[in-house]
């Protein structure tokens, strides 16, 4: 099966799951030709217009599969020459409608679907007349699928959407892809579209990438798509046009590819999946398998699967992370915010200039940076600069973009420069007294009504507006690294702060692109207060004698994109050291401090390797061991020890923050760690885990949230 | 030293080839309800472009779309966003143009003229009407000194109470002589759509209907296959009480556009491209508004005179059927009798429909195809009358005559694929 682009619709948590968006099956005779008889033409259409993509429920699947037995029957009295199945523009059929799926509480209705699915889709490879599907549109999961049951595929050349994004949310590709699309196109190039790309956030598959994987026959353009769809079918009927077919790959090269997917998917997941396993194992048996066992096999593992609290909490994340996301919880009224015509950004630093550019890149507005001296200005600048030419030289922006970028930009050491801005952010050094007096500075310098944001990560916003005469205008920024790549902003919300700076804060952030989670002016805010606690565990793990490289990899049953000291050395030891040593100023001994890797960091280590260019995953460089002693003292927690011990600690770190109002529900947590942080789908982001995991029962006394949100109801 | 620029040059225009949408009815439940005018006029260009793979679409130098109406899916210089839409270069210009009914011919004789002139080589010309989005005078703002100074009749504005007018001028265009004409006109073009004459010229429109799903036009919805003189005999008269111009006496309002391909006669040559006919002249000509159905008779008059010739020397004549009346006018100008198998010969507007301003190239489209027919025909004609009194006639050469001295015509190939079979 599977999987719409928006999951997104499932039900919010506490509601009752919307009722099934029902997508229609409309037939209609279409003459081929040059006399090459009677197309019968099905269109799906949900009625809607193009912001509802057509997704396939129980309903709309009963309608089509009717539809198609009538088809069926009326090719056996030979009244048609072919079948066609095309969408309503710009979707052919975004997956399957998962809306009731999210609620499932009966592992029946689940395999009802997943066979439902099977008795339509097999139609279309069971007419006495060849079946075609003209891809016009997106077409995902369930709606790919569909195209494959058929005999023949054409695409537009305008589709950019074509995926089976199963694995990524929890399923497999259950409605016939993980059995037709390896005897289609090849085992090796099957999983690529099964396993890999979904591993890779998700990768969409283009009209032209699809032809040459053999995914679909024909690329044709999108001016006259249908008709010269139709143009195409005649000639295949004819015998003008023969579409090859690969023979089925052998046993060897079956298994090979099987076992190098397998080896790849342990280097990254290290078993803490099960989709993308389970569909590696479906691809694997269908070399051999007939149809009907194949398909049955498909069913089985569906059911598996929507019936998993992981495949819930990836739809909870998902809907989380897409469609709740646009409306930020406890932000002000929009109509608050105060227009930006014109930024500021006080330092010249790397952070200030990523944060310049992406301002004007996405803002499209004036940006005036300022930093102390000609040196810092120059060295500023040439910064951007190159962070701009860098964009134009992958094409990710046009020459001319990258020329209103570069004009936009403009470096001076006078403050002045930023007195016309409508906002200002300070991205100057972490030291409170400096951005203190940044602030008081600006206070003289710019409008009565900008505002003022810190970009700080770890330093109390409300300290930092204390002595001015406006704290009110004053909120938090905090962009992530890299700035551009980086989904999050964390919109930090003093006592005093005014609704005005806040709304204008969260609405910066979205026309940056940006999603925002509005936090408490709490040490660390979300982010950084829990991977901090989780490197902090492992580290006192470590000084408690714990092999680093036992440390290393006992979190992996999580799934998480990279283990701790692979983290440690993306955000750069000397940085983490200095947010762990505030935070642990702040909130005390459960960030205790770490003389090893205190040590590690004046002496200018690494903690893992230099990179070996070839994309392999970065443990922790044993050598490191020496800062920590001898490895195995009495008491030394084992890999399972320390994955407790970081549970708990999360847990804990979780109800506080709960406690302290960093934000106003568990939800926050999880959509700031999704997208801050990377952490997966699987998880829920974190709370669904803890709560599946029976953590927050343990450790707080009480779930996170209700059963059923983001997990089987038990 | 500055150099001298080179001067224009007069030189043939050849007409390599026409193709339009299967023409559908204007109405809610029509053919083209629920599709966009400007998607009409891209297939029709895109089908010439299919049709003709050794032109490189880099060397369009025109693209000329007219409409009547020219707002929504009509407007923003519909020439511009159908060359843009159908894929062309963006270095191919187009532009938008109106000459109500004799828009798409007024396309191809404005870039026929840039083409003899040496300022083109290469336009595509054709026109679109969708009347069930864009009613006749819909939003029109008519001047209220055309009333108050009596510039035009009160019927002016109203066409078929200018038919209504003609028979009041000419008292032996009778309504019995209309209705024979229009039954003619239905039966004609049943003959020639039975005989294979009229799919080739049309490019299939795929058409999506939110409640039936996709389907493809095919054919002309319009035609009234079988109609007898008994039938219209005693249809109501819409246009006046007790008139004579019936339903049955008067295109209907269709949805539809026409393309067509135009070269210089020596580009054709360099290209490749097979010419279908040779542009000779062409003329317009204003007359009376409220008799605007008179416009080809001086249109044609004049053309003739600047080519040289006299109606003698035209052997098919493609006259736009807006009323029967106005072509029954036509004819008895010319001496010519109503069912003169040189006009028409395969029916007319009356029978198929009238976009209005793509009709004009329907009828050079219908002309090429019997000129291939017909090798012993020379020269013949298209012309139509046009809103507020004018008239347009171009004449054409037939390349398959055996006194003609230009670049030969195509011979027939026999098709292999669909493809090829559609044309």
């Amino acid at each position: 099966m599977t999987t719409t682009a928006r999951p997104a619709d499932a039900a919010a948590p506490g509601q009752a799951a919307r009722p099934e968006r029902v997508t229609r099956a409309l037939v209609r005779d279409v003459e081929l030709p040059g006399g090459a008889g009677t197309l019968a033409l099905v269109t799906l259409d949900n009625g809607l217009d193009h912001t509802k993509p057509t997704t396939l429920g129980p309903a709309g699947l009963a309608g089509l599969r009717e539809a198609l037995l009538g088809l069926q029957a009326r090719a056996a009295r030979g009244e048609l020459a072919a079948v066609a199945v095309t969408g309503k523009p710009v979707y052919l059929a975004a997956g399957a409608d998962l809306t009731a799926t999210a609620t499932m509480t009966d592992a029946r209705d689940a395999r009802a679907l997943a066979e439902l699915g099977h008795a339509t889709f097999r139609l279309l490879g069971e007419m006495d007349v060849p079946t075609f599907a003209y891809v016009n549109g997106v077409a995902l999961g369930g709606g790919l699928e569909l195209a494959l049951g058929c005999t023949y595929r054409t695409v537009s050349a305008a589709v950019t959407a074509l995926a089976l994004p199963e694995t990524f949310l929890g399923l497999v590709p259950g409605w016939g892809g993980c059995y037709l699309l390896p005897r289609l196109v090849g085992v090796q190039r099957a999983l690529e579209l099964i396993v890999t790309r979904p591993l890779a956030n998700n990768r969409m598959t283009t009209a032209a990438e699809a032809l040459e994987l053999g995914l679909v026959d024909a690329v044709l353009e999108p001016a006259d798509f249908l008709e010269q769809s139709i143009v195409w079918t005649a000639d295949v009927l004819a015998g003008h046009l023969v579409v090859p077919r690969a023979p089925l790959d052998d046993e060897a090269t079956w298994d090979a590819a099987v076992a190098g997917a397998r080896r790849r998917l342990d280097a990254r997941l290290h078993g803490a999946r099960q989709a993308p396993y389970r569909a590696l194992e479906l691809v694997a048996a269908a070399r051999t398998a007939d149809r009907d066992t194949a398909f049955a096999a498909e069913d089985d593992v569906l059911t598996e699967l929507i019936m998993s609290d992981e495949l819930r909490a990836g739809l909870y994340a998902f809907d989380l992370t897409t469609r709740r996301a646009r409306k930020p919880a406890g932000a002000p009224a929009e109509e608050l915010a105060v227009p930006v015509r014109s930024v500021g950004i006080v330092g010249a630093g790397l952070m200030a200039g990523q944060l310049a550019v992406l301002v004007a890149r996405r803002l499209r507005v004036p940006v005036a940076l300022r930093d102390l001296d000609d040196e810092r200005v120059a060295a500023g600048l040439a910064g951007i600069r190159t962070l701009v030419d860098g964009m134009a030289a992958k094409g990710r922006i046009s020459p001319s973009e990258a020329n209103r970028i570069l004009a936009s930009v403009t470096v001076s050491t006078d403050l002045h420069a930023l007195a016309g801005a409508d906002l200002v952010v300070e991205a100057v050094t972490e030291v409170l007294a400096v951005k203190q007096r940044v602030f008081a500075e600006l206070e003289d310098v710019v409008a009565e009504r900008a505002v003022l944001a810190t970009n700080t990560s770890a330093l109390s916003v409300a300290q930092m507006s204390a002595h001015l005469r406006h704290p009110e205008r004053v909120v938090g920024l905090h962009f992530f690294n890299p700035v551009a790549q980086m989904p999050l902003v964390e919109v930090v919300r003093t006592p005093a702060s005014g609704d005005e700076a806040v709304a204008t804060a969260f609405a910066v952030a979205k026309a940056l692109g940006k999603t925002a989670v509005g936090v408490a002016d709490r040490p660390g805010f979300v982010v950084n207060r829990l991977l901090l606690r989780m490197l902090a565990e492992v580290a006192a793990a470590v000084e408690g004698g714990t092999p680093v490289t036992v440390a290393d990899v006992a979190l992996r049953p999580l799934g998480l994109p990279m283990g701790p000291f692979a983290l440690i050395q993306l955000v750069g030891l000397p940085v983490a050291l200095h947010v762990l040593g505030s935070l642990h100023e702040d909130l005390g001994d459960r960030y205790p401090l770490s003389p090893g890797l205190d040590r590690l960091a004046r002496e200018g280590r690494r903690v893992v390797p230099e990179p070996d260019g070839r994309g392999a995953e970065h443990g922790v460089d044993p050598a490191i061991q020496d800062v920590f002693g001898e490895p195995g003292p009495p008491g030394a927690l084992d890999g399972a020890g320390v994955l407790d011990a970081v549970l708990a600690g999360l847990t804990e770190e979780v109800g506080l923050m709960l406690d302290e109002g960093v934000v106003g529900s568990a939800d926050q947590i999880d959509l700031a760690m999704i997208l801050g942080a990377g952490w997966p789908l699987h998880l829920g982001g974190l709370t669904p885990y803890l709560d599946r995991s029976g953590y927050s029962q343990r450790v707080l006394g009480r779930r996170l949230l209700a059963p059923g949100v983001a997990d089987v109801p038990r | 030293m500055p150099s001298a620029s080179s001067r224009p040059t007069v030189r043939p225009v050849v007409f390599v080839d026409g193709v339009r949408t299967p023409f559908g009815r204007a109405r809610p439940d029509g053919l083209y309800a629920h599709t966009r005018a400007d998607d009409l006029a891209v297939r029709t260009v895109r089908e010439l472009l299919r049709r003709h793979p050794q032109l490189p679409p880099e060397r369009v130098d025109e693209v000329a779309i007219a409409a009547t109406t020219q707002s929504g899916d009509q407007g923003l210089t519909l020439g511009r966003t159908v060359g843009v839409l159908a894929g062309l270069p963006r270095s191919v210009p187009g532009f938008a143009i109106d000459r109500m009914c004799a828009g798409a011919m007024t396309a191809v004789t404005t870039t026929a003229g840039a083409i003899g002139f040496g300022a083109q080589d290469v336009a595509l010309a054709g026109g679109v009407e969708h009347m069930g989005r864009h009613p006749m005078g819909l939003d029109a703002d008519p001047n209220p000194r055309f009333a108050s100074e009596r510039l035009v009749g009160a019927d002016a504005l109203a066409m078929g109470r200018t038919a209504e007018n003609l028979h009041d001028r000419y008292p032996a265009l009778t309504r019995e002589r209309a209705d024979a004409y229009g039954v003619t006109s239905q039966a004609r073009f049943a003959a020639a759509l039975a005989a294979g004459r009229i799919t080739a010229d049309l490019v299939p429109v795929a058409t999506r209907d939110p409640e039936r799903g996709w389907g493809l036009a095919t054919a002309d919805e319009p035609p009234r296959p079988g109609t007898t003189l008994d039938a219209v005999r005693g249809l109501p008269t819409p246009f006046r009480a007790g008139g004579r111009v019936t339903a049955a006496t008067s295109a209907p309002l269709t949805d539809g556009a026409a393309s067509c391909l135009l070269a210089a006669e020596d580009t054709a040559e360099e290209l490749g491209l097979a010419p279908r006919m040779r542009m000779v002249t062409f003329a317009y000509a204003g007359v009376d508004p409220a008799v605007m159905g008179l416009g080809p008779v001086p249109a044609t008059r004049k053309a003739l005179d600047r080519a040289g010739l006299t109606i003698d020397d035209i052997g098919l004549l493609e006259v736009n059927e807006a009323f029967a009346v106005q072509v029954l006018a036509f004819l008895d100008d010319l001496g010519i009798a109503d069912d003169d198998p040189r006009v028409n010969p395969d029916g007319g507007a009356i029978a198929v429909g009238h976009p209005l301003a793509s009709s004009g190239v329907r009828l050079m489209t219908q002309l090429a195809r019997h000129f291939a027919a017909r090798p012993d025909v020379r020269y013949g004609l298209t012309t139509m009358c046009v809103g507020l009194g004018q008239g347009g006639t171009v004449i054409w050469e037939n390349p398959h005559h055996r006194d003609y001295d230009g670049l030969a015509p195509a011979t027939s190939a026999t098709p292999t694929t669909a493809q090829e079979q559609q044309r």
